[in-house]
């Protein structure tokens, strides 16, 4: 691995290394992979470190005096600790580990809303959501007899923010919205939305989940109340993630699961629950995976997210132009501020042939909604095709795209 | 597997110009088919007179695959009995899924043949299948949406 600074260009030849999966051919050419946004390639030191764990260390946390059991719990809680770091949290408390973002988003709507809506109030998301930013809070929303409301896009992909700003009331309750949108990629202008949000007293959770693995994210200076993400779409594991939160309203929340772990003392009559953050972690967590997510925080802070930022940056306006300037290729989502993705449609091709063919050229994309309808029906198109990028994506692969989409027109022409 | 295997010439036409396709309001008997995890939608039209299937149409979105097969499928319909239709979803969905037994050529499977690559490709048998699976359910005057899953 080659460390960065934030000025440095990244050594590419020798971080594509890093990472075993990339390294493989399909349908005998060298893979390209460019399906990032759905979940990215782990890299050597945080599979060494998940195996670390399984071969010396395996054991569960915060019980047994034996060597192994500290060891675990040491490990454990030292990830934890990573990550506070990584997103510039002002305490341990508030990093909550979770299944991912998903299952984050589904506590907060959980917990938060069983604090703060009642029947008659609003919450707020926009149009842009992955299905897990929309269907807990619906859930909550029918549960509570309140109102879900949405924040419209424009043709471009971006949210109509003067509609935000109609849309509060003394009803609003909650508001939560993408960092990125997973669909189309459009970066929100959450400080914005924040700072409107706060102006009322109003908590915003951000889901950010496909921003974090592309920029430096610092929960204390976006002055965000919720922030979630997934260890797999940041070179992670699969089956972890985070739910950050101010300490104020993690406070406050009622439990979401129970059991183990997340107790103080137990009776028949009353039980007492357990300090922050066990407090929403019951049950025996996933521990390796909690391992892997600190070493994949590590990873990235030697990479430097500075430096991912505005290399990715370059190589989305290349590969922007490049598959824009194809004809039959509409854009779905042109966002002035862009990250990971780039969602196309090709006329009279639909994007399950073109993916389909694409994999055929060791390409491998997501044809398909995205989890996010709403977006499809608001574009109407049924499913785009998407590429999304990693910092170890390169130009030439970018290249190798738009050669594969020159195929599919080849096998599609009359 | 070569591409064009899959995307045979046949299939191409019938996606870009499936036949068949439309409402048909003199229809006597409909089911409505849905992929949840690509979105793919069918409607399927059928008049069915004495057991036979005289009529087929259909409407819907969806990839060259499933548009193909819905088209050759209303194609090879017409003039079916209901028995016939429904050997010929069995024999279909076993041709696509791998699961047909040794003396299950194509040779004679006339259009449907064209969907035999499709067995090499898993992820998008469901595609090919959509529109049989709809077709079942409409015989069984099911009152339900039919779905892959």
């Amino acid at each position: 691995m080659i460390v960065g600074n934030g000025t440095e260009k990244l050594d590419l030849v020798a971080l594509r290394r890093d990472f075993p999966a990339l390294d493989q051919e399909v349908a005998g050419k060298p893979l390209v992979y460019l399906d990032n946004a759905a979940t990215a390639q782990t890299p050597r030191q945080v599979i060494d470190a998940m195996e670390r764990f399984y071969r010396e260390d395996c054991a569960n946390v915060h019980r047994g005096v034996h060597e192994l059991s500290q060891r675990a719990t040491e490990a454990y809680e030292a990830a934890r600790c990573q990550v506070q770091e990584f997103i510039g949290a002002s305490e341990v408390g508030e990093i909550i580990y979770t299944r991912g973002a998903t299952d984050s988003l589904n506590l907060v709507a959980h917990s938060l809303g069983e604090l703060k809506v009642d029947s008659g109030d609003e919450v707020v998301i926009s149009a842009m959501e992955h299905h897990s930013n929309i269907v807990p809070w619906q859930l909550m929303c029918e549960r509570r007899g309140a109102k879900l409301r949405v924040i419209p896009i424009n043709d471009s992909g971006e949210l109509l923010l003067d509609e935000f700003d109609r849309m509060l009331n003394d009803r609003t309750r909650i508001i939560s919205v993408a960092h990125v949108s997973n669909a189309l990629g459009t970066i929100n202008p959450v400080r914005e939305i924040i700072a409107r949000a706060h102006e009322l007293d109003i908590p915003v959770v951000l889901d950010g989940a496909q921003a974090i693995p592309h920029m430096h994210v610092n929960v204390q200076d976006l002055n965000c109340d919720f922030y979630v993400f997934s260890g797999h779409k940041m070179f992670g594991p699969t089956g972890i993630g985070i739910l950050y939160g101010k300490r104020t309203f993690l406070e406050q929340m009622p439990p979401y699961q129970s059991g183990g772990d997340m107790i103080e003392s137990v009776t028949f009559e009353k039980t007492t629950f357990n300090d922050l953050p066990y407090k929403f972690e019951a049950g025996t967590p996933n521990i390796a995976a909690a391992i892997g997510l600190g070493a994949a925080v590590e990873y990235l802070s030697k990479v430097g997210m500075d430096c991912i930022e505005s290399y990715e940056r370059e190589l989305l306006d290349y590969a922007t132009k490049a598959i824009g300037s194809i004809d039959d290729v509409k854009l779905i989502g042109v966002a002035r501020e862009k990250a990971g993705v780039i969602s196309f449609v090709i006329e009279g091709i639909h994007p399950h042939d073109i993916g389909t063919i694409l994999d055929r050229e060791g390409v491998a994309v997501r044809g398909g909604h995205h989890c996010a309808q709403p977006v499809m029906d608001y574009f109407k198109v049924s499913a785009t095709t998407r590429a999304s990028f990693a910092f170890y994506n390169t130009r030439q692969e970018v290249d190798e795209l738009v050669f594969a989409i020159g195929k599919v027109k080849e096998l599609f022409s009359d | 597997m070569d591409l064009r295997e899959l995307y045979q010439e046949l299939i191409v036409d019938h996606s870009k110009q499936p036949r068949n396709f439309g409402p048909m309001p003199e229809s006597n008997y409909h089911a409505d088919g849905f992929n949840p995890l690509c979105g793919d939608k069918i409607r399927l039209y059928l008049k069915i007179e004495d057991n036979v299937i005289t009529e087929t149409g259909f409407e819907g979105s969806g990839c060259a695959i499933s548009t193909a097969s819905a088209s050759i499928m209303t194609e090879m319909l017409k003039g079916q009995t209901i028995t016939q239709a429904e050997a010929l979803f069995e024999r279909f969905h076993s041709m696509v899924t791998g699961s047909m037994g040794p003396d299950g050529g194509v040779d004679d499977f006339g259009k449907l043949a064209v969907f035999s690559g499709i067995k090499e490709y898993p992820a998008r048998v469901k595609c090919a299948t959509l529109a049989w699976h709809t077709l079942r359910n409409a015989l069984l005057e099911r009152d339900e949406t039919a779905k892959t899953e």
